[in-house]
Formats: structure tokens, sequence, C-alpha cells
């Protein structure tokens, strides 16, 4: 199977969209080449602005330029762009509804050797807080690259969130990402996988091994966190009855909570979570994700338990 | 867009007039900031009348003049020169922190005229240099001020902002300090020392200009010469007094956030010298509540 980081696949996007759109500018703190934001700012000299690790700074520059008219994307990694500038992304983008686009990258555990400190899993619940704001985390390349491609396209503010390492491509040339929408991978009628980011690689692949011992799931791929597509969520909660949501983020503030916060007042069944229960350490990537139970075998576990709890 | 300034009014008579409805407009709702907002009233005064590009029925215009009020809780100051400029009815003033309003309790972006919602301090001159960089983009030749209180300098965020405006050659991005040397408990430097505050300034790369805050003309030429300067931005230290205007208020760290009674509301429109019946004329216009303008017309 093919493969690309998400964050470069966005920094491919970003280059063709600074071709096809003038106003778009593009503010990074030090870790440019990381994000692949070096990719426009070598095209794009005059409409790229480094202001160094300062995060705070970056997210109200973004803010005046987007006043301005400007279509303000501002990057950096997921863990120093969501925390620390928190207080400026909340007064001067999410109230004012500024068109500023924050793309992190390196989320969560899979930023892997540099530790805790450095892999973000509570972003998503931080970001999922703010009133208006759009979130996105992409399950691949293609819908990175076509995620930022939207976000340039719509007005207002929006996070989408990045990883470092390679993630399998599962969306084809036909593929059109579709703003607030879930995308339904595969309809079964025994549970259903609600995933995003490089969890849905891996609901697919549980999907298939179930298959096996006949167990038919639903795979759902929930770029979109915010808004929620609850049309979509609440067919399936009505069709399969038994939810598993999977995520590289905290179990609180996520996925999990905000699926769990909307079945619970609608359609309540039982729901099981593959998430992380606590903060990380260094190790590799594929490592980090075995001992922290981020893979098909957890949802595939995940899967078994919920369907026990069926009414 | 022509260059809308309004040069032949009276200053001085602007600046009393505006001190009685600041006052007023604090009382009317028992809440808001009127030491800085009587601190920083001839700076922006100079500013929207004699400095600023701007045309109060085109707000948006792209080649406007922009102002950032950083320190959004003198918000106050902010609405009583917007107004009396023709951005928004004098009538909506009575309107202040009230539930409807558009005039909320910190500067937002609903306002006619208000460039950047504020509140949480530390951020408006990084906004300021988002603004200028769009100027260097675009070309469009505005000016952009930001407007800090000396208190707000202690924000970490006003030196990220610094650095960046230097390293940017951002010529065209003015900063305006209200030295008031008073902050929200105590003065300045029993908090914490800001001293020697133009040479952190000058260190970060900024050309400094002192003068008079509450002398029009000597806030002009600095304005004058700040714009004028095409290699740096530069920092305007505005020496100010704290609720200047007012014998109680001036120099109190107790008027920083704290609003006048109605007794010392009256005493203070005594003290600039208004008649009753101006007062209860400007209170009419303004909207202030009757609950209010009875107990001045009774006790004045
Ligand atoms: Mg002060």
């Amino acid at each position: 199977m093919e493969s690309i980081a998400t964050r470069e696949a966005f920094g491919k996007a970003l280059l063709e969209l600074g071709h096809e759109n003038n106003d778009v500018v593009v503010v990074g703190g030090d870790l440019n080449v990381s994000t692949f934001a070096h990719l426009f700012g070598h095209e794009f000299p005059d409409r790229f602005f480094d202001f160094g690790p300062a995060e705070q700074n970056i997210m109200s520059v973004a803010a005046g330029l987007a006043s301005c008219g400007k279509i303000a994307v501002a990057t950096t990694f997921a863990v120093f762009g969501t925390g620390r500038p928190f207080d400026q992304i909340r007064m001067q983008i999410a109230q004012p509804h500024a068109n500023v686009k924050i793309v992190c990258s390196h989320a969560g555990l899979t930023v892997g050797e540099d530790g805790s400190s450095a892999q973000s899993i509570e972003d998503i619940g931080l970001m999922c807080t703010l009133p208006g704001f759009n979130v996105i985390i992409p399950s691949d390349g293609p819908e990175a690259a076509q995620a930022i491609k939207t976000a340039i396209e719509t007005p207002g503010p929006f996070y989408i969130r990045t990883s470092r390492a390679s993630s399998p491509i599962i969306h084809d040339k036909n593929y059109k990402f579709e703003l607030g929408k879930a995308e339904v991978l595969h309809n079964g009628n025994d549970a259903t996988i609600l995933a995003c980011g490089i969890m849905v690689s891996a609901a697919l692949e549980a999907k298939d091994n179930l298959l096996k011992s006949g167990i038919d799931c639903s795979v759902i791929n929930l770029s979109n966190l915010s808004p929620l597509d609850t049309e979509t969520i609440l067919n399936q909660a009505n069709k399969t009855g038994a939810f598993v949501t999977a995520e590289e983020h905290y179990i609180r503030g996520g996925l999990n909570s905000l699926v769990s916060q909307l079945i619970t007042s609608n359609h309540p069944i039982p729901i099981e979570s593959v998430a992380l229960t606590s903060y990380g350490e260094s190790g590799e990537s594929s490592e980090l994700l075995e001992k922290y139970n981020l893979t098909a075998a957890s949802i595939e576990n995940a899967v078994q338990k919920v369907m026990q709890r069926k009414v | 867009m022509r260059n809308n300034n309004n040069q032949n009014v009276d200053l001085k008579k602007v600046s009393s007039d505006l001190r009685r409805d600041i006052l007023m407009m604090i009382t009317n709702v028992n809440s808001g900031h009127a030491g800085g907002s009587l601190s920083e009233l001839e700076i922006l005064i100079t500013l929207y009348n004699s400095i600023l590009n701007i045309d109060p029925q085109n707000p948006s215009d792209k080649k406007r003049d922009r102002f950032v009020l950083s320190k959004g809780h003198a918000s106050p100051g902010m609405y009583a020169v917007l107004s009396h400029r023709g951005f928004f009815p004098r009538s909506d003033l009575g309107g202040f922190r009230k539930l409807g309003s558009h005039l909320q309790g910190h500067t937002h972006i609903g306002t006619p005229g208000v460039e950047m919602s504020a509140g949480s301090l530390g951020q408006g001159l990084s906004f300021g240099v988002g603004m200028a960089l769009a100027e260097k983009i675009d070309k469009l030749k505005y000016n952009t001020f930001v407007l800090l209180g000396d208190g707000e300098c202690e924000e970490g965020q006003i030196w990220e902002a610094a650095m960046s405006a230097s390293h940017y050659n951002l010529s065209k991005l003015t900063a305006i300090v209200d030295r008031n040397k008073i902050q929200n408990d105590r003065f300045t430097d029993e908090v914490s020392s800001l001293e020697p505050l133009g040479n952190k300034w000058s260190s970060f790369g900024w050309s400094v200009i002192k003068c008079n805050g509450h002398n029009t003309k000597s806030l002009e030429s600095s304005f004058k010469k700040a714009i004028s300067d095409t290699t740096k931005p530069t920092v305007i230290i505005a020496d100010t007094v704290k609720g200047k205007g007012v014998s109680f208020m001036e120099n109190n760290p107790g008027f920083h956030g704290k609003a006048p009674t109605v007794e010392q509301l009256i005493a203070a429109l005594h003290e600039l010298k208004f008649s009753k019946k101006s007062v209860l004329e400007a209170g009419k216009q303004m909207n202030i509540s009757d609950s209010l303008l009875s107990k001045i017309s009774e006790n004045y």
C-alpha cells in the first residue's frame, strides 16, 4: 500500500494553493521544514513569515493578517500551536471568527522519540471547545490535501491536525472531501467503528480481520470532528447499536467524548473506546502504538466487547 | 479615500466633553474602567482628529489607517471617541456593558471602528504586526497604531511582537504606551519594574519618542515624527496620569476598574465645570438610565 505523511501532503497542497490564490499567507514557528510549510516559503518568500518559537505572537499576527483580507495559515507542531497560544486563538481567532487556518503537525504519540512533552494528546479537546471552529483530522494524504484546500476556500477558523509518520493512502483519485460530513468507508450491521487520523487505517484493518470471523462492522472516517455530522452518526447508532471509537488522543475531550455526548442525549447505545488513558514516553512510533493499545487488535477487542454489551 | 481629519474642532472642549461622557457611561452601569480611559483620552482624541486617515462612513476601507486598542478594558474612552467621530450614534453610549448592546465591556469586533477583539492583555501589538505585514504585501500605504497599557508591557508577548516588528522593518507600525504608572492592583513599579522602559524598546530595535500624553500638540508632533520614520517601528511613551482630570481619581489605583458612585460622579462633573443642564442634556443624548439622571437632577 502506498503511504505518505499527512504533513507532507498538506505542504504540497499548500504550495499549489499559493499559486492559485495570492491572498494565502503563511506564518510559521521555526519548524517549517518539519511541517512542510517551507515548500510555500521558498516559492513565496513575500507571503511567508517565520517568527521563531513565539507561538502566541504567531496566532495574533495571523489574526491581524486575516483582518486585512489575508487567508492566514499558521503552522507549527500540535503541542506548541494549541495549548500555549490557546488564549490568542480564543480571543483573536475563534471569537471574531477570523479567517485563520491553524495547521499543526506532529500530533499524538507518533511524534515518537521526542517523548511525552512533544506528544500532543489534548489538542483535539482544546480546539473542539471553541465555538464555531472547524476541526479536521485527516486520515491520509489525499484527505489532508483536500482539507487544506477546503479550509482556504471556506471563510472562518479551521484547525487541521497532521501527523509526522507516514500512513497508508486509503482514498483513491475520485475521492472528494466534504466539510462537516462523516465518511462511511464500509457499511456493516454488527457494530460501528468511528475513527480519525491514523486510526482510520487501523479501523479498516480491524474490520477486515473481524469479517473473517463473521463480524461485519461499519467503518466511519470521522475526520470532521467539529461540527459533527450528527445525522450520519445517529443513523449508524440506529443501524448497528454498538460503537467503538478510535483516536490518537487522550480519552477525554476528543472523538470519544464528542460521540458519547451526542449518543447519550439522542440514542443511547454501548460505546467502547480505543484512546490514550495516560501520557506517553519516548520510543519508536510503532512501539508506542503497540504499548499504548492504539492498534487494529485493540479495536478488534473493543468490538468483541461492545457486541457483548448490546441489548 | 480622503484624509478625513477633523482639524477644526476645539480639542480642549472635546477632551472635557468626553471625560463627562466616559464617567456617565461607567456610573450608569456601575462598572467599567475609568482610570485608564481618562489617561488615554488625549492620545485617542489626537489620533482620531488629527492623525488617522479614516472615514467613519466607510470603516472597512482597505486603505484606512489602522488603530488597535490593545488595552481593551479602557473601552469607555474608545467608545466615547468613536462616537464623537461618528462611527456610531451617541445614543448607543448608554448601552455600554448592557445586555444586547454592541458596546461590550471590553472592545469587541462587533463595534463599528473597532479593529480587534481585546480584553486579554498583550495581544494587540502582534495583531498590529500582522496588519503592518499585510500593508507590506499590498502596498496600500496605511499606518498602523497600537495603544498599549504600561502594566500590559509586563506581558511577554509584547516583546515577541516588538522583536518581530523590528526584524521585519515595520516602520509603518507605531506603538503608544499609556504610561500612567498604575495597573490593576497597584503602581507598576511596585508590581514589576518597567524602567528603563525606553531603553527596553530601543534595544529591541525601535525608535523611541517620549511625550506629554495629555498635550495634544505634543502628541500630534510625536505621531508625525513616528510616521516620517521610514527605517524602524516607533514607540511613543506617553507620560500620562491615571484618572486625569478628576482630582480624587488622579494617580489613584482604586479607580483602575471601579466605577465612581453617583456622589463621586457629581463631584467629578462639578470639577469639570459642567452645569446641571448640560449634564442632563448629555445624559439624554447618550441614553443614560432615567434612574441615574433623576439622581443627578436631585443632587447636582
Ligand atoms: Mg497602567
